[in-house]
């Protein structure tokens, strides 16, 4: 214990925002996807907190268009921390007719997961929703405040949002309204992925090199593996050696080809990238203004 | 790795984004789909140069007026360091908003056009780098190429600046000047041939050899507390950290420290950074630390070193940038938000306002959106604060508008 304690400034300041969540507001909530992001969410509030337990419940949306590894990463995880995992389905919402599945080519369910979210927080009367967004993603994501006010609709008013001042964070509001945070707002791909090598943190096995059905379009690579992800008689089923940079709903997110078997070869991957990690998700290039068009409705 | 954080500033369309873009463009930063929409839209618009400013200006409302509205924090990163710029808009209605990315800032880069020299909004974001102390600022002097590259217009640019930095208050700030087209790329990543008369360094060139610094300078160190970690576990029984982001300097195990404000003095038992023990720790860092007693502390109470204690007052004297549409006037209530403490503020007077082209003050009673004043108030409870001067994190706080709920304010204490 002879040390000085050597900073890594974007995790201290993420520790920073964890901390002032849990004194802020009433019943936050951490949205745990399964992916890079939201598992190293969890590790920051692990260390915020220790050697208490992390004083919020994890929140799945979860789209039924899963990859079934980041499932089972999922469950073990949560048994492993001792933390309270919420899953709600948005199958349940098209059953109950509360939102329209779409169909054709380019279907997908992850604009659909806004209703549920939506619903989850007021369910549960949930006022802080933390969420492992960057804003090196993408245009309208680098417009975002760490603590996002949103009304009573979810809405991101993105022309007034409040000013956010040297290192202070206000999260006062109404009844109703709610909070988006993000305490890795300033970190980039790179950033979090060097900081799971560094930190030794477990990951699905789909982020690293492996054999898959898939087939092309449009340039991009698509998983075969089950029928979540549309497909055209005439597009061809092959194997190939892929890995994904992101996992968000499977029928949004292609895959890379890629022969990074360790964490050590991603981290090398990603610095040679001259694609972005959005590059590979579908739900950006329906239009240039997709993702903000998205979060006034209440994405996240 | 070093992260260096700077902002923009300049007046509406003086090329703060296109200058962003171009940096992003020459370090090879932009990936290949960011730069095909980047063409497309170019394209659309009825360019036939790339606009580099759709590289950062990421709102529909934006793009279509061509304008910055709000705040993007653009990353990128050279083998040096890490870079996080926050490109703020130049339009005077969001003043506020170059205000806020000023204050997390280390460095500033105030763009100029050339053809027009220094005019009132260069002023305005000169002045407010100058109250907020931001170390190094460059003047970057834009659209060299609509001025022939002509020396004579830099050099005026240069010569005004050196005016008012006379006027100004901070001294200790460096200024550095340099020619630029941000949209033809002289002197930004590489050199020119353009300025044969220049022989300094490009933008990059100068950010490269910047020591990346907590722009939270070294003095006392102040710990304020965020929260009170108990864990309810048998192995941790009777485990009370005390959990927060430390300013300012830094503590050791052994320090004697006063708790306030109860003013109760103790020592720090053991340092924790998530489940490891330290002997030190410096300042920017988040973390749990342990007394050697049993003292009363809560959330919004500080730490600090025994012989080093803030001011504690109930009256605060502030300039105070204002940033709401309903003016600040005297006799109403805020709350005020030192750091991660909330007390409740009564605004006593609003004295005057402050010239922003270091003219002096005029006498006033009201402060209106984007302006800076000087303004007393009173606290219900004491806060512990230091001069801006001397600690930057614990010498300014905001003022939230007990209505909206809204950052109404900022202001930093004298
Ligand atoms: N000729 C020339 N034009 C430039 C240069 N830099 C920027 N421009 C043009 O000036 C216009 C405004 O540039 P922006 O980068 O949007 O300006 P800005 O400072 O970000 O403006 P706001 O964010 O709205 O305050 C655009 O049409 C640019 O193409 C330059 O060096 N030379
Ligand atoms: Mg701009």
């Amino acid at each position: 214990m002879s040390e000085f304690l050597n900073i890594n400034p974007l995790e201290a300041e993420a520790i920073h925002i964890f901390r002032e969540v849990v004194s802020q507001f009433e019943k936050p909530v951490l949205l745990f996807s399964g992916g890079k992001d939201s598992i190293t969410l969890v590790r920051l509030a692990q260390k915020a907190f220790w050697p208490a337990k992390i004083p919020f419940p994890l929140l799945h949306v979860d789209t039924g268009h899963n990859f079934p590894e980041t499932i089972e990463f999922r469950d073990r995880l949560v048994e492993e921390l001792g933390a309270d995992l919420i899953v709600r389905y948005v199958q349940d919402d098209i059953d109950k007719g509360l939102v329209k599945e779409e169909s054709g080519k380019y279907a997908s369910r992850n604009s659909l997961q806004t209703t549920t979210l939506l619903n989850a927080l007021e369910e549960f009367k949930f006022d802080a929703a933390i969420g492992g967004a960057r804003r090196d993603e993408e245009k309208a994501r680098a417009k975002e405040r760490i603590f996002s006010v949103r009304d009573d609709f979810g809405q991101w008013d993105e022309k007034n949002q409040r000013p956010e001042l040297f290192d202070m964070l206000n999260g006062k509001i109404d009844l109703g309204q709610n909070v988006r945070v993000f305490p890795i707002s300033n970190w980039t791909e790179l950033d979090v992925w060097s900081y799971i090598e560094d930190e030794g943190i477990e990951i699905p096995s789909i982020y690293f090199a492996h054999k898959r059905k898939t087939f092309l379009r449009d340039g991009m690579i698509w998983s075969a593996e089950d029928d979540i992800v549309y497909r055209e008689e005439d597009e061809v089923v092959e194997e190939r050696l892929v890995r994904f940079r992101t996992v968000g709903d499977m029928s949004c997110t292609a895959a890379v080809l890629s022969d990074a078997v360790s964490i050590e070869k991603v981290v090398s991957e990603i610095k040679e990238s001259t694609i972005s990690e959005r590059g590979a998700r579908i739900d950006d290039k329906r239009s240039e203004a997709a993702m903000e068009v998205r979060k006034q409705q209440g994405y996240f | 790795m070093e992260v260096l954080k700077i902002a923009t500033a300049g007046s509406v369309d003086d090329g703060k984004s296109t200058l962003i873009g171009r940096i992003l463009y020459d370090t090879k930063s932009l990936t290949t789909d960011k730069l095909e929409a980047i063409e497309k839209r170019s394209k659309a618009n009825g360019f036939d140069y790339l606009d580099f400013s759709l590289a950062t200006d990421g709102l529909v409302a934006e793009r279509e007026q061509g304008i910055t509205i709000d705040v993007a924090h653009i990353y990128f990163s050279t083998a040096k360091k890490s870079y996080i710029i926050a490109d703020t808009p130049g339009h005077v209605e969001y003043t506020r908003n170059m205000v806020t990315g000023a204050s997390t800032s280390q460095a500033s880069i105030i763009l100029v056009d050339a053809r027009n020299g220094v005019i009132e909004q260069t002023y305005r974001h000169f002045f407010i780098n100058n109250l907020l102390r931001v170390k190094d600022v460059i003047v970057a002097v834009n659209k060299m190429d609509l001025v022939d590259y002509s020396e004579e217009k830099f050099n005026a640019i240069k010569a005004e600046f050196e005016r008012l930095k006379e006027k100004a208050d901070y001294k200790g700030q460096n200024i550095t000047f340099i020619p630029i087209s941000a949209l033809k790329g002289d002197n930004v990543v590489g050199g020119s041939e353009n300025t044969p008369w220049y022989n300094g360094q490009s933008i990059l060139q100068h950010l490269e050899d910047l020591k990346a610094q907590d722009v939270f300078e070294a003095g006392q160190a102040r710990f304020p507390v965020q929260t009170v970690i108990r864990p309810k576990k048998d192995e941790f029984h009777d485990f009370r950290g005390y959990a927060g982001k430390l300013y300012g300097g830094d503590i050791a195990v052994g320090d004697e420290v006063t708790v306030l404000p109860s003013l109760t003095k103790s020592k720090i038992k053991e340092i924790y950074f998530f489940d490891k023990k330290f002997d030190k720790a410096g300042r920017g860092s988040s973390l749990n630390i342990t007394l050697e007693d049993n003292v009363n502390v809560s959330r919004g109470d500080m730490i600090v070193k025994a012989g080093e204690e803030p001011s504690s007052e109930k009256q605060l004297r502030a300039k105070v940038c204002w940033m709401n549409g309903q003016n600040l006037v005297p006799k109403t209530k805020y709350l005020l938000q030192h750091g991660v403490n909330r007390v409740q503020a009564m605004i006593q007077s609003v004295d005057n306002v402050l010239a922003t082209d270091f003219s002096g003050a005029e006498a006033t009673d009201s402060l209106s959106l984007n302006q800076i004043g000087e303004v007393e108030i009173k606290l219900a409870k004491p806060v512990f604060f230091d001069k801006y001067t001397e600690n930057k994190q614990n010498g300014a706080f905001i003022l939230i508008d007990p209505q909206s709920n809204t950052t109404a304010g900022v202001g930093i204490i004298e």
